[in-house]
């Protein structure tokens, strides 16, 4: 038996049972390796997608949950929010070993679509679930911060 | 000044058996080793077996291979874990080469000697800094050569720059000089006329230039130059300039690669569940019940591989089948000898092996013992520091294909996250009986090291799972819960000091003792068979090694056997023994009724740059200024600490208050931080290691802590390790002092100060001398 799901735009049958988690057909039967597993009991972040924009960990989200919405992972993620996002993160030097900036930069997406101007607190409430062992952290909120302000003027030069 | 190299009360001789068991050179012969200590370090430019060939890309030496698309490839042996070694190292080379920053690629190189790294066991020798005698150069040259032949490719102990500096800058400066001869035979001018810039050689008298793509071939058939003239610091044009590192934009988009993320046709996963109790193996197993489950290949035992713990494992065609189904195997443990041990028994057999005092003694200046009996005010006090897990974000993983009936003979392949590639090669050669040059191994991207990837564990682990399914690569991957609970741990310690103020408030006596299990000891067992022994520095190095000017001064460690496997965690025995030097250091101060950073520079008399980083970290925190109330009102104080480590300065002032919510609760808002590492290669990369190193030690400082119970680990997921969030994560300022004094380490001299800085500020503020870490408010 086999699994309709919409990831990154497109339509895949998948093998996996209801139970498996998300995060182990993403990365095991479509190759999607950019979505992480750090702990397996979302604890970390690592593994974090957008299911119909939400930030979702897909290490404890089932396949059966999913149903008809759509999967976005780091690998498909479009719109002015990642983009704005990636180049504050490259201009501010944020990434270190690079393993947990899959699931903060899906998450900083969500949190600024929703949120286009957000507080501190608003950044610690988005962020907070996401462990960094580099302790890119300050670089973290200084980017989102950053890619807000791009996404907000325009036409500013950053 | 007076230096003492570690010397050992019952054994005159114990120390040299010691360097020579460090150069792995016990066998050798005392003449043999004199006659061949004489000459040179060998040459580090030239691999003993060529690069494997690229079409179109030469290599001009081991380091770079330059293709006629004019892009450069260099090859970097060091593993990238987030510390920006790719970068970095590559500057190093691009400088020297006058290579064009945007041409420039990174790749890591197949295993070979010149790759050793000499730096890091040099390092490791248990001499004080100041000490420049005969007897510390010449085991410092001895160690060199040995690991230019024997040691290990190995990424740690902060050592990459400064292990690599000058060859890479040689091999740089020696492909531009073959570019260069090629360009001047083809234009028929001699080549001192020629210049090099950005990927180009030109002649301006001719006004002719020619790409580096457009040499490289002819260049690759050029003669070694002797001795190509380097550049002076005033000449780099790379070095010193912030530069973004090489990888992030596939860190951006999920492309990059770790170890976890390596894919190949007919990939399988394994799934491992190992005896709860450390060092255990299984008695017996019942695999049927998973055997029959989907997707399941194979059900394995697992022995208990380089210092690891046995266990079962289950090979299926996907990793949460093989997850799955490792739960479904019955399996009866033998649960070894730390059976029965607990955290509270580990303290005391370290307090009773602290108060018998007969460890090695690594420091012995003046006459410490009288000076305190002697001194008008005396201190003492006790410290300690637990067992502390890496917590690699990525979990342990290797992935191997074992090719019995390849042509030519069996063979294996293994992917790895490692930083030790040579020894993961040799430990799957081993597992899989074969001649470790019928192994490959690939070094992916780390998802952090931190000293957990100097095991090669899991590659024994993984080669012995996938010998279960010949010719299928295999990957072996640990859950979170296995991770954290088979770590090699940061090795406890105890310990006790003493000082002695004279009337005038001036310490006149400082005398250090601790007690912990050697890791070096474990090390040597575990990956090479060899009994541990001897002095460790390791455990020691923080302590005596400082450039404090204690008048009288002993500083002495007992090693503790213990069947916990403990390992090298960033900054290793400084992580603990800046903190008990430096809180101790502070309550001394307080004793003497001194401001913390005065009585400081008044032990710093002879050691300017050291002082000079005390003063400038306490200039930009406006330490002695008023500190304004936190943003809800509560009180905030400063605290100082001062280390250095892996050849490094660091200085850093911590601002604290206690959340008014909850008086228990620490809170750091600031740090600032200066550094002193010798010549800067990539200013942008030290700052980003300092902010790494400070959380990383922030979060040992606030809630770090793993304990055992009947030889099992507590703390089986995240949430239960104290790691630091973002929310809670202090503003950090690093200030780097300009020097020209060769590189030294970035990645771990971060770490040490933090858990004092915030000890010493947490009693400016209340009063409260916390003596055990994690810090915890009575």
């Amino acid at each position: 038996m086999t699994t309709p799901l919409r990831v990154n735009g497109k339509t895949t049958a998948v093998n996996a049972t209801p139970e498996t988690p998300l995060l182990w057909v993403l990365r095991g039967e479509l190759q999607l390796t950019g979505t992480k597993f750090g702990c397996g009991m979302a604890l970390c972040g690592a593994c974090t997608v957008q299911i119909d924009g939400q930030p979702t960990r897909s290490c404890m989200t089932p396949l059966s949950a999913v149903g008809e919405r759509g999967v976005e992972t780091i690998e498909g993620l479009q719109g002015p929010q990642i983009t704005a996002l990636r180049r504050a993160w490259t201009e501010l030097d944020v990434v270190q070993c690079g393993y947990c900036q899959s699931g903060q930069l899906v998450a900083a997406a969500a949190l600024l679509k929703a949120t286009p101007r957000p507080t501190e607190a608003d950044i610690d409430a988005a962020m907070n679930g996401h462990l960094c062992r580099c302790g890119t952290y300050p670089r973290i909120r200084a980017g989102i911060l950053k890619a807000a302000g791009m996404l907000n003027n325009p036409g500013v030069a950053s | 000044m007076q230096t003492a190299t570690p010397t050992q009360r019952r054994s005159t001789g114990a120390r040299r058996k010691f360097l020579l068991a460090t150069a792995g050179l016990t066998a050798a012969g005392t003449a043999l080793v004199v006659g061949w200590s004489l000459l040179p370090v060998r040459q580090r430019l030239q691999r003993s077996q060529p690069l494997p060939a690229v079409p179109g890309r030469p290599a001009l030496n081991g380091w770079v291979a330059i293709g006629s698309d004019d892009l450069v490839t260099v090859l970097v042996p060091k593993s990238e874990m987030g510390q920006g070694v790719l970068t970095a190292l590559a500057m190093v080379l691009a400088d020297e080469l006058d290579a064009d920053w945007s041409q420039v690629r990174t790749a890591h190189p197949p295993p070979d000697a010149i790759y050793n790294n000499i730096a890091t066991v040099v390092d490791g020798l248990p001499f004080h800094p100041d000490d420049h005698g005969i007897i510390r150069r010449l085991a410092d040259h001895l160690t060199a050569k040995t690991m230019r032949e024997i040691g290990l490719q190995a990424t740690g102990g902060s050592s990459s720059i400064k292990d690599l500096w000058l060859p890479m800058r040689q091999a740089g400066a020696s492909a531009r000089a073959m570019l260069v001869a090629a360009a001047a035979q083809d234009w028929g001018v001699p080549a001192g006329e020629c210049s090099v810039s950005e990927g180009r050689v030109l002649h301006n008298r001719s006004r002719r230039s020619a790409r580096f793509g457009e040499l490289a071939t002819r260049a690759a058939a050029q003669p070694l130059p002797d001795n190509p003239p380097l550049k002076t610091a005033a000449q780099f044009t790379l070095i010193g300039k912030p530069t973004p590192r090489h990888e992030a934009a596939a860190k951006h988009d999920g492309s990059a690669r770790f170890g976890i993320d390596t894919v190949r046709p007919g990939l399988h996963h394994a799934s491992l569940l190992m005896c709860p109790t450390l060092g255990g193996r299984v008695a017996s197993f019942d695999g049927r019940a998973a055997q029959a489950m989907p997707g399941v290949a194979q059900v394995l035992a697992v022995p208990p591989l380089h210092g690891g713990t046995g266990g079962v494992a289950v090979i299926a065609a996907t990793p949460w089948q093989a997850m799955a189904a490792v739960k479904a195997v019955a399996v009866q443990w033998d649960h070894g000898p730390a059976a029965g041990l607990n955290s509270s028994g580990i303290q005391q057999q370290l307090a009773t092996a602290l108060a018998a005092d007969d460890g090695f003694t690594y420091l012995s200046r003046g006459d410490a013992p009288a000076a305190l009996q002697q001194a008008a005010t005396t201190l003492k006090a006790d410290y300690s520091a637990p067992l502390l897990a890496h917590a690699t974000l990525e979990p342990q993983n290797a992935t191997v294909l074992f090719e019995p009936d390849a042509p030519g003979g069996a063979r294996a392949s293994v992917w790895a996250p490692t930083q030790v590639p040579g020894l993961a090669r040799w430990a799957a050669a081993h597992v899989l009986d074969l001649p470790t040059d019928r192994v490959d191994i690939e070094v992916t991207l780390l998802g952090g090291g931190f000293g957990r990837r100097l095991e090669v564990d899991t590659v024994a682990q993984a080669a012995h799972i996938a010998r279960a399914l010949p010719g299928k690569p295999v990957q072996t991957f640990l859950t979170r819960e296995q991770d954290s609970t088979h770590d090699f741990y940061r090795p406890p310690c105890l310990a006790r000091y003493a000082a002695g103020l004279d009337v005038q408030g001036k310490l006149v006596a400082w005398q250090a003792a601790s007690a912990g299990p050697s890791i070096v000891h474990q090390y040597l067992q575990r990956q090479f068979g060899l009994p541990g022994a001897g002095p460790d520095k390791t455990t020691v190095e923080g302590a005596f090694d400082q450039p404090y000017e204690w008048p009288n001064a002993r500083v002495r460690h007992s090693i503790v056997p213990l069947p916990v496997p403990v390992g090298f965690w960033r900054s290793v025995g400084h992580s603990h023994q800046a903190f008990f030097k430096e809180s101790f250091l502070d309550e001394c101060a307080h004793a003497a009724r001194q401001d913390p950073v005065d009585f400081r520079l008044a032990l710093l008399k002879q050691h300017p740059r050291h002082a000079a980083v005390l003063r400038r970290a306490a200039q930009a925190a406006d330490w002695g200024q008023p500190l304004a109330p936190a943003a809800d009102g509560a009180p905030r104080a400063r605290g100082v600490a001062l280390h250095h480590s892996f050849g490094s300065i660091v200085a850093q002032v911590a601002e604290v208050s206690l959340d008014p919510q909850d008086a228990r609760r620490i809170r750091v808002h600031r740090i600032v931080a200066a550094i002193d590492c010798g010549t800067v290669v990539n200013p942008a990369g030290v700052r980003q290691q300092m902010e790494s190193a400070i959380v990383f030690g922030l979060s040992a400082a606030l809630g770090g802590e793993v304990t055992l119970d009947n030889g099992q680990v507590q703390q089986t997921n995240v949430h239960q390790l104290g790691l630091l969030r973002g929310a809670d994560c202090p503003l950090i300022q690093t200030e780097i002092i300009p020097s020209t004094a060769p590189p030294e380490g970035v990645g771990e001299p971060g770490t040490p100060p933090v858990a004092p800085a915030v000890a010493n500020a947490l009693f400016a503020l209340n009063g409260q001398r916390l003596r055990s870490l994690p810090l915890r408010l009575a």
